[in-house]
């Protein structure tokens, strides 16, 4: 029963140490690209900019999230207690820029 | 009557070692993720703040635009990209570091765990050096504003900014201490594969803290 709920609770499979680098490696570009992305005028004043942004650092954390918290390994009710509220919270911050949106400055 | 004694004392001490809930997980693992969750929503809404008040300062200085006071006096944007790009990386590689901490406690005593790589001391204490130069960098950072002229007080920036990035300092803080902590206990008694639990708690709000950070980076460094 122990060897069990050990098994299902902790004794899971995760990322091995060439993956933890290869995982590094990726976020370590990743973050290069978006400062590059800063520096280029033409690029920051076109459409593109933003959501390039927005898409690179959601990779970014669901990677994160995905190998280094073993959230793609791990049992599915942590999933859950982690992707249920992110959702509110995501959703939240997305009303709140559009409510905000229409208010006049000053 | 010994018997008895020692089934007490067996039970007891299974009791202290498994703390397992009726879904068969570790209690500690899911009230670390109910945690994490909450946490999602407490930076949800700062960084909704922050959002909201974007572009509305009426005075400077601003992130990314230069202004000149009515006094005459000329501001650069305060924002300092290679220096806030710097700290990201040294986070990002903390959170390298942490996995690799969790990976040799977990394999301790196993083939391939061997020397400095599979030394849970010194990955925890290269994870927490990171931390602390984080917080060396949003030192400096938060210095060079405050000298450059804004604080918390001089616009809706300066205080959804500094609100924003302090508490996730502070959350950068409270990690490295409990990294401190886990340090400080595999040196007086050694941290093996029983205790990967505890490490793993640890290591997830190290992550988050992480994950946290890509979003503010992103967000209000980067989108002008």
């Amino acid at each position: 029963m122990t060897t069990d709920r050990a098994h299902a609770d902790h004794a899971h499979e995760h990322p091995t140490w060439k993956q933890y680098k290869w995982v590094a490696l990726w976020l370590t570009l990743i973050t290069v690209a978006e400062v590059w992305a800063y520096y280029i005028p033409a690029f920051v004043a076109s459409k593109a900019f933003v959501p390039t942004l927005l898409i690179m650092s959601a990779v970014k954390f669901t990677v994160v999230v995905m190998f280094y918290m073993h959230l793609k390994y791990d049992h599915k009710l942590f999933r859950a207690l982690f992707t249920g509220p992110l959702v509110i919270a995501v959703c939240t911050l997305i009303a709140f820029v559009f409510l905000f949106a229409y208010v006049p400055v000053g | 009557m010994a018997s008895a004694a020692a089934t007490a004392s067996g039970a007891h001490e299974a009791h202290e070692h498994h703390h397992y809930t009726t879904t068969g997980l570790d209690h500690r693992k899911i009230a670390i993720w109910a945690f994490i969750g909450s946490e999602c929503m407490l930076f949800a809404s700062l960084i909704s703040t922050y959002l909201v008040y974007k572009g509305r300062s009426v005075v400077g200085p601003f992130p990314h635009e230069a202004w000149t006071s009515p006094a005459g006096q000329v501001f650069k944007p305060i924002l300092d990209i290679p220096v806030t790009s710097a700290s990201t990386f040294v986070l990002l590689m903390s959170s390298l570091f942490m996995v690799l901490a969790l990976a040799a406690v977990e394999g301790k005593g196993k083939p391939g765990y061997e020397g400095v790589l599979g030394s849970s001391k010194f990955w925890l204490l290269a994870t927490a050096l990171a931390g602390v130069t984080f917080l060396g960098f949003q030192a400096y950072e938060f210095t060079s504003f405050v000298h450059e002229g804004l604080t918390i007080r001089t616009n809706l920036f300066g205080t959804s900014f500094f609100t924003l990035t302090g508490f996730h300092g502070t959350h950068v803080a409270v990690g490295v201490l409990w990294l401190m902590t886990l340090l400080f206990i595999d040196m007086k008694r050694g941290l093996g594969p029983r205790d990967a639990i505890i490490v793993d708690i640890c290591a997830l709000y190290w992550h988050f803290v992480d994950v946290v950070w890509i979003a503010i980076f992103t967000l209000v460094y980067l989108i002008k």
